[in-house]
């Protein structure tokens, strides 16, 4: 054949246009419909919240697993877009930006501490992802966009206090760490003993890189109290069960705490360190129930090494499982008709029990369980069905307001 | 009356583990100026060696006193002979390369050992004081401040090693020419601060939460003690450490444990601008 300079031109322009189009064109046929939904996970796998973190990620994982193995949602399989956020608050806003953006993900579950969710919050707003956050926390978020699935004080805090105090007596000293989460909590223990008909003798905060806490322990000698309440968190607070149980206080003033065990702790502290020892949530590893064996189960046939699994990792795996719901009844990934299908008194039964979404709160109606620490292992107690979110309820209404975006603090 | 001597032991815990920390740094910052930020995971590697072996059926006062130090003191001479002795009179450089080097202990024992709290019970009892009680453990950790005090002492002043190692800080020029090989005596001295950290790390591993991160709880006081103290190793750490110990326990027993450490650092600003050279520029020049 002979080229002609006219004839080669012509065809490299072809050639060369199609080349071009060819992505466009390739890219056309991948948003077909077993195209993956894209879920994003903002969790800390590394640095100082990473043993919160990593319990977290297997119960997303496995509940992901789970949905797609049963045929995935409205046919199409989910992708998990998971970040490492470092216990770096910095890492939060960058990734949030990066899912909402670039990623374009339907749905972000993730955020440990208050203070991580404060910083992501507004970029979901803004950008319109929805967000689930799946941590017990202070409460008091109002926003329509945010579903927060964990327990709240009302949930678990109004159980203990007066529990511990009918165990011990009236006069209460509570030690928090000196943070948003500790000082609201702090007041919300004030508060329950006072309801209680209890007094409270002293409230001492520390920062989260206090070891040394012979003071504190000799304060609370010279207090003398009934019972202390125990909001501390991190691992160089432990140092207080330690130091508490050389002093030989260990027996002589029971403690409850709303923190104490929600990584490791009972397992890592020596038994004479922990026994006795109060808390409430709104899971336990050690609860007896089907559906939460079988959930244990799982995760540790596929992650032999993983640290306790506490209400973190249990509500995640609830989380996803609600905002899976949610796209099923909706019928679509579009963020409002999911929204409002979550709103439509949604339930989920999982791990810890049946777990209700709120449509005024966005937070949800779930178990409770109250248990004290027997040779280095939870006992469960008491167990409180069905409890409101009242704290939150107090103060936000989302069916009125449903602009609201802020975090209310819970005066008391 | 009581509360009393219940402070004072407050006062003795505080000031003890507060020179047991920092004197290993002292040695290696005051005798060869190297800035080590890498100072807290010394000491947490001196608990994770405890906590590892004694939970592997080590005996706890084993773990603790000669497990902890030789561990740590072996992974100081590594440190040393890989990393530190190119950095000798290159200050920002060795502050760089001993942060780099924090990341990367934190980092290696995270992976091997999880981002977890561990621990090993308190050894030795409580006993009470009246009304109050208090461990034994604290009177444990004042006897050992002062066994390593009296043996840095004494190895310093009376023995050939002391004499060449002050003789190498002072005039490592000098002393090459007579003979002395100063940088086997850098690697002695600083293999030796590590395992004096090591061992500080071994003794609060009974009364600490251990995690990968727990050196950063450390490294800033351990840092304000030693330049509050000045050069001399002994006199300077003793005396800032009973000062800023003393000071942080009573003022965490008298308002809050928030002021205790604002109590401290203010402590430490002010006395920096009067005393520049730490409190051994001023009282004890020339001591040990």
């Amino acid at each position: 054949m002979i080229l002609s300079r006219r004839r080669f031109l012509h065809q490299s322009v072809l050639a060369s246009a199609s080349l071009l189009a060819a992505p466009a064109v390739l890219r056309q046929g991948a948003f077909a419909a077993d195209d993956p939904v894209l879920v994003g996970s903002l969790h800390d796998q590394s640095g100082a919240l990473a043993a919160s973190g990593v319990p977290m990620v297997y119960a997303l994982n496995l509940a992901i697993d789970e949905i797609n193995a049963a045929g995935g949602l409205l046919g199409r399989p989910l992708k998990v877009i998971h970040y490492d956020t470092q216990s770096n608050i910095q890492m939060y806003s960058q990734y949030a930006q990066q899912l909402a953006l670039k990623d374009k993900v339907a749905v972000v579950h993730g955020g440990i501490t208050s203070a991580s969710r404060e910083a992501v919050r507004p970029t979901f707003d803004r950008f319109k992802v929805l967000y689930f956050y799946n941590v017990l926390y202070e409460g008091g978020v109002c926003d329509r966009n945010t579903f927060c699935t964990g327990t709240t004080p009302a949930q678990t805090v109004e159980k203990l206090v007066p529990f511990a105090m009918g165990k011990s007596g009236k006069k209460a000293y509570i030690i928090a760490a000196d943070y948003n989460y500790g000082q609201i909590t702090a007041k919300w223990m004030t508060k329950y003993v006072k309801d209680n008909g209890g007094d409270v003798l002293s409230i001492d905060f520390f920062p989260l890189d206090v070891t040394n806490f012979g003071p504190t322990i000799s304060k609370i000698q010279a207090a003398k109290p009934d019972l202390v309440l125990s909001a501390l968190v991190g691992g160089n607070h432990t140092a207080f069960y330690r130091q508490w149980t050389s002093a030989g206080m260990k027996g002589q003033i029971p403690i409850a705490s709303t923190t104490f065990g929600l990584v490791n702790e009972p397992s890592t502290l020596d038994a004479a360190e922990s026994e006795n020892i109060l808390g409430a949530y709104g899971y336990f590893e050690e609860l007896d129930t089907p559906a939460s064996k079988s959930f244990v189960e799982k995760i540790k046939k596929a992650h032999p090494d993983t640290p306790y699994i506490s209400e973190l990792a249990a509500a995640t795996y609830e989380g996803v499982y609600l905002w899976a719901e949610g796209v099923k009844k909706a019928g679509s990934l579009d963020r409002m008709a999911v929204i409002e299908a979550l709103e439509s008194g949604l339930s989920y039964e999982g791990p810890s029990g049946k777990v209700t979404l709120d449509k005024a709160t966005h937070h949800t109606t779930r178990n409770a369980f109250l248990a004290e620490v027997k040779s280095t292992k939870w006992s469960v107690l008491e167990s409180y069905p069905d409890v409101l979110p009242a704290d939150t309820a107090s103060v936000c209404d989302l069916v009125k307001n449903p602009r609201d975006v802020k975090q209310y603090v819970i005066n008391l | 009356m009581d509360i009393y001597v219940i402070l004072l032991l407050d006062v003795i815990n505080g000031a003890s583990s507060l020179f047991l920390i920092c004197l290993g740094l002292a040695i290696i910052f005051g005798m060869m100026k190297i800035i080590n930020l890498a100072h807290g995971e010394f000491i947490m590697l001196g608990a994770y060696a405890t906590v590892i072996s004694a939970n592997n059926g080590v005996n706890i006062w084993i773990a603790m006193l000669v497990v902890a130090p030789l561990f740590v003191g072996l992974v100081g001479l590594v440190i040393e002979r890989c990393l530190i002795r190119f950095l000798y009179g290159r200050l920002v450089d060795s502050m760089l390369a001993t942060w780099g080097l924090s990341l990367l202990i934190i980092g290696i024992v995270t992976t091997i050992f999880g981002n977890t709290i561990q621990g090993v019970p308190t050894p030795l009892g409580g006993f009470s004081i009246g009304a109050y009680r208090s461990s034994y453990y604290t009177l444990f950790l004042l006897l050992m401040a002062v066994l390593m005090m009296a043996a840095i002492y004494v190895v310093m002043r009376y023995t050939r090693l002391g004499l060449i190692a002050r003789a190498t800080m002072q005039n490592p020029g000098m002393a090459n020419t007579l003979g002395v090989n100063p940088s086997t005596v850098y690697m002695g001295t600083f293999a030796a601060g590590a395992a004096v950290t090591g061992l500080a790390g071994g003794l609060l591993a009974p009364v600490s939460g251990i995690t990968p991160v727990m050196g950063g709880a450390y490294v800033a006081k351990a840092f304000i003690t030693v330049v509050g103290g000045g050069a001399a190793i002994l006199s300077g750490t003793l005396s800032s450490a009973s000062l800023f110990g003393a000071l942080n326990q009573v003022g965490a027993y008298l308002t809050t444990p928030v002021f205790g450490e604002v109590i401290v650092f203010t402590a430490a600003i002010i006395l920096i601008r009067l005393l520049p050279q730490g409190i051994s520029g001023r009282f004890f020049k020339g001591n040990l």
